[in-house]
């Protein structure tokens, strides 16, 4: 987590250090090292670590957490693959696994449906609504401009800067897509 | 087969294989993480800089004991990481370009000292240059003792901090979202890489260690998708070419051990990666032939 320029992030009274485990962030899978010599089990286990602390050792209750989040994401029967054996949906369903096994309250995603076949997406936001049903807060990097109103009830358009932000239904109109994308909003929102 | 048994007999070629073998787990073990975080060179860059260490230290002090020695080593090699760690955050200059800097300089700086102590009357600097290209056969049971006692701490700490470390290898960035600081894991893994280069110098010098720290883990990873296991085989391997090594210097006259040893590993590297199941070279060649004569049979149009 970068510490902030100056000032502090506050998040249900909690500040900077403490935040650290309320807050889960989902990668763009491109960003590790996916020949490293560890299984999807491993990886979803790393998600563990940080309510671990230092030095302490995963214990079978991590385990059993980690199938559990495996199963949700339909990873199951994947366990103890390595990881340079799955498919691109398949590394973005670990990842995911990653961040639910963390049980945060905020969940950063950078472009998780990116390079993802249908049927991941379609379980990912099947599980995102559940998260928003948990009273969940998830926040997503997203460039495909036909799913937003149908996955997300707050948009904040960002082009350089914050051009718009607020519900969908408020916010995402042509204007400002005019205005993040040029002319070329109308033609990517497809629905013109 | 009388000559292999007497040589298990002789004490000098029991300190040596023994003091080979110690280093080879040491490096398999921190090697392997070294590989796996992408910082293989970083090794050749701590190697070369213990030299300036080595002659500074003896100059310094007069003193030819290896624990002195190597705390001089150990020092320049602290520096020389803790400046390319520096150069790469603070300029634009990468960590390879930074590398190859520093080591240089490093490298440089340590001949122009070592000329220079050899010109100093009275001062007998004799045994300085086993450093360069290591002097197995020099090891003595204190330096044995040495080497177990620093290896023992640097793989007590392989296992205290395992998950960090392999969290840290992983995946950096998710490591300092989760709030483990990936500058104090850093520290941390430069520590170990430098302290394992720092206990090879004696056996096998500055110019061969880096291939000694980066050979076995290479070979393990070959063999296998574990982590845990990769680090384990690493181990097996160095110890295995450590006492092999040896024991072909041995037998064979004027074969000189340090880097005999570096040669068995790297024909082990080597092996691994031409042979191993799965990821060697000849397997996937082999399979690229099976299924391109799979698919141009399913290809033929059937009459």
């Amino acid at each position: 987590m970068i510490k902030p320029v100056s000032g502090a992030v506050r998040f249900q009274d909690f500040e900077n250090d403490k935040l650290k485990n309320k807050i889960a962030y989902v990668p763009q899978s491109d960003s590790v090292d996916w020949d490293f010599p560890a299984t999807a089990m491993d990886v979803v286990m790393m998600g563990r670590y940080g309510h671990l602390g230092w030095l302490k050792r995963p214990g079978k209750e991590d385990k059993s957490m980690a199938l559990e989040m495996l199963e949700k994401v339909g990873m199951r029967d994947y366990a103890s693959r390595q990881i340079s054996r799955l498919s691109g949906g398949q590394r973005q369903r670990v990842f995911l696994a990653r961040a639910l096994i963390q049980h945060a309250e905020i969940y950063f995603m950078d472009e998780p449906f990116r390079g993802v076949d249908a049927q991941t997406e379609k379980s990912i936001v099947g599980i995102l609504k559940e998260l928003k049903q948990q009273g969940k807060t998830v926040v997503i990097v997203h460039h495909d401009l036909q799913t937003v109103s149908d996955y997300f009830d707050w948009v904040t358009l960002i082009n350089l800067r914050v051009v718009a932000n607020g519900p969908v239904e408020e916010v995402f109109h042509e204007e400002n897509l005019g205005l993040v994308y040029g002319g070329l909003g109308l033609l990517l929102k497809g629905a013109v | 087969m009388d000559t292999l048994l007497a040589l298990f007999h002789d004490y000098t070629f029991r300190t040596v294989a023994l003091g080979s073998a110690l280093l080879g787990v040491v490096s398999g073990v921190i090697g392997s993480f070294a590989v796996l975080r992408k910082q293989s060179l970083l090794g050749d860059g701590v190697s070369h800089a213990a030299l300036p260490g080595v002659v500074a230290a003896f100059l310094l002090t007069g003193s030819k004991n290896t624990e002195v020695l190597l705390l001089g080593a150990l020092l320049t090699g602290l520096a020389a990481t803790f400046i390319i760690m520096s150069i790469v955050k603070h300029s634009r200059i990468k960590f390879d370009g930074a590398l190859a800097l520093v080591m240089s300089v490093f490298f440089g700086l340590g001949l122009v000292l070592l000329t220079y102590s050899q010109k100093i009357p009275d001062a007998n600097q004799a045994g300085l240059k086993r450093f360069i290209y290591g002097q197995a056969s020099t090891l003595l049971e204190r330096d044995v003792i040495l080497t177990a006692a620093c290896g023992a701490v640097l793989l007590l700490i392989v296992i205290l901090f395992w998950k960090e470390l392999k969290l840290f290898s992983f995946d950096p960035e998710f490591a300092e979202a989760i709030g483990f600081s990936t500058g104090k894991l850093n520290i941390l893994l430069s520590f170990l890489i430098v302290l394992a280069i720092i206990i090879g110098l004696q056996t096998v010098g500055v110019v061969l260690m880096s291939a000694m720290l980066i050979s076995p883990g290479v070979a393990a990873r070959q063999w296998s998708d574990r982590l845990w296991l990769m680090v384990v085989l690493a181990a097996g391997f160095g110890a295995a070419s450590g006492v092999l090594g040896t024991l072909l210097s041995s037998v064979v006259p004027g074969l000189p051990t340090g880097p005999v040893i570096v040669v068995c590993i790297t024909a082990v590297a080597v092996f691994s990666l031409l042979f191993a199941p799965g990821r060697g070279i000849l397997h996937r060649i082999y399979r690229r032939k099976k299924n391109s004569a799979r698919f141009k049979a399913e290809r033929r149009p059937k009459l």
